[in-house]
């Protein structure tokens, strides 16, 4: 079974109610996020950015076991 | 100022390895703007002052506030009802009157931006809002100017460098890189409705000046392509690479021009024509006629007013909810800080267009205020 953890930031940590878990047999990023969206629907209306593997990503991403996604939002705050 | 002199105020400095007197010329030399003098911009400045940044501009066009002082730690009790840029600059001349400091008591628009950021090597965002960050990002990314990013939100917070030349990387990252569009408003927090430690800003505001000060002098290795995220309460940080997003997907003003013309506040989704009412105004109104007021905060938020009635309608019912308010009164949204009010209020007027209805500026916060410096009698 693979394995990918997933941390959560700001906003978003507050909808899915954690900032670090594990999900598994995840094919890819835009698996996850239709997953998180049936989970999470207020995810839909937020803004955010992925990381896998600490790096920025700008489209649909390939995931492997163990792999660490990251959930960021932009913050307003100054 | 003569070297003697010069040498005892940053001895402490020009004593490091690799640091010396070349790189406190550097310092003197470089330019800094900072942007905003809130919760980041108040200690950004106190360090870029004391380490002797040679140049730094000041923008803010707000007024101190009794309740900037939980961490906007430039300011005292004597400063209230000034303006920010004026007041800080006052401040760090004190610390550090050999600087040459700029104070624009002003917004930062697209019909100054260019032309203030162009008199700066660099800048420092301290702003609290997304329109002025992208204003800002767009304006270094035309002029190819660092543009040294942090933002907070209750325990969290995040530094990042942006447009900074990378030797290893073809092209610059920016902030539009990152977000390529910006949030719509009421899903994201403001430190008024969410809160913030206000020791939180001091230290992102402090990495902030720090990054500025790496970047002037060349010492160490600047946040270049990352960002840093740090969460007060369990101390952890995470950092990642920022990689460069494809170009339709990050599309901003070309041109000078372009930029000029740019709304960042409709790209930004802050309706600014909507019909806000002060918490003065509020007052006069409601003792001449009977109002509609409306509570649009969720059930049990703090604090719970006694002072007026009104109805609750938490924000998480609209818009279905919408159909049960009473149509002949004059209506008053309010919540705690005036956002999610303003947010209750568009959706009010989209489907009642016709109907007189305000959102109460400031929120429940600037009301309250309001009753401790101008009281009227119940």
């Amino acid at each position: 079974m693979m394995k990918i953890n997933l941390l959560a930031f700001g906003q978003i940590a507050d909808i899915t109610g954690q900032a670090n878990w594990q999900l598994q047999d995840i094919m890819d990023t835009d698996a996850l996020i239709q997953l998180l969206y049936s989970q999470y629907p207020a995810l839909k209306e937020t803004e955010f950015s992925l990381a896998v593997n600490k790096k920025l990503i700008h489209s649909n991403c390939v995931l492997q076991q163990e792999d660490t996604v990251a959930l960021l939002p932009p913050f307003s705050g100054g | 100022m003569n070297e003697e002199k010069k040498y005892s105020r940053y001895q402490r400095q020009m004593v490091l390895p690799g640091f010396g007197k070349a790189r406190q010329d550097r310092l003197l030399a470089a330019r800094v703007l900072v942007v905003g003098v809130g919760g980041l911009g108040s200690p950004a400045l106190q360090y870029l002052a004391a380490a002797g940044i040679g140049k730094i501009g000041i923008i803010d066009y707000d007024f101190v506030e009794l309740s900037n002082l939980q961490r906007q730690t430039i300011f005292s009790m004597a400063d209230l009802g000034k303006s920010k840029a004026v007041v800080a600059k006052e401040k760090i001349n004190q610390l550090n009157p050999e600087l040459a400091i700029d104070a624009y008591p002003e917004k930062l628009t697209t019909r100054n931006g260019l032309d203030l950021v162009s008199r700066y090597d660099l800048v420092l965002d301290g702003t609290d809002n997304f329109s002025t960050r992208y204003l800002i990002n767009d304006a270094c990314v035309l002029l190819g100017k660092p543009f040294i990013y942090g933002a907070v939100l209750r325990y969290e917070g995040q530094v990042a460098v942006f447009n900074l030349p990378d030797p290893k990387q073809e092209e610059t990252t920016n902030y539009r890189d990152l977000f390529p569009a910006p949030p719509s408003p009421q899903t994201v927090p403001n430190c008024n409705e969410a809160g913030v430690l206000g020791v939180l800003p001091g230290i992102i505001g402090t990495m902030q000046a720090a990054e500025a000060i790496k970047i002037c002098t060349g010492i160490g290795k600047p946040l270049l392509n990352t960002m840093l995220t740090f969460n007060l309460l369990n101390n952890s940080f995470f950092s990642f690479a920022i990689t460069k997003a494809a170009k339709k997907n990050a599309v901003y003003p070309a041109t000078p021009d372009a930029f000029r013309k740019f709304n960042y506040e409709w790209f930004c989704g802050q309706h600014i024509n909507l019909p806000e009412m002060t918490a003065n105004a509020f007052d006069i109104l409601r003792k001449k006629e009977e109002l509609l007021v409306i509570d649009v905060r969720e059930l049990g938020e703090e604090p719970i007013v006694q002072e007026f009635s009104y109805v609750q309608i938490p924000l998480s019912k609209w818009p279905s909810a919408i159909d049960d308010i009473s149509p002949d009164k004059k209506i008053i949204f309010f919540c705690l800080s005036g956002v999610r009010s303003q947010r209750a209020l568009a959706m009010f007027k989209e489907r009642f267009p016709m109907r007189e209805a305000y959102s109460l500026h400031g929120g429940i916060i600037a009301w309250k205020e309001q009753q401790i410096l101008s009281p009227i009698k119940q």
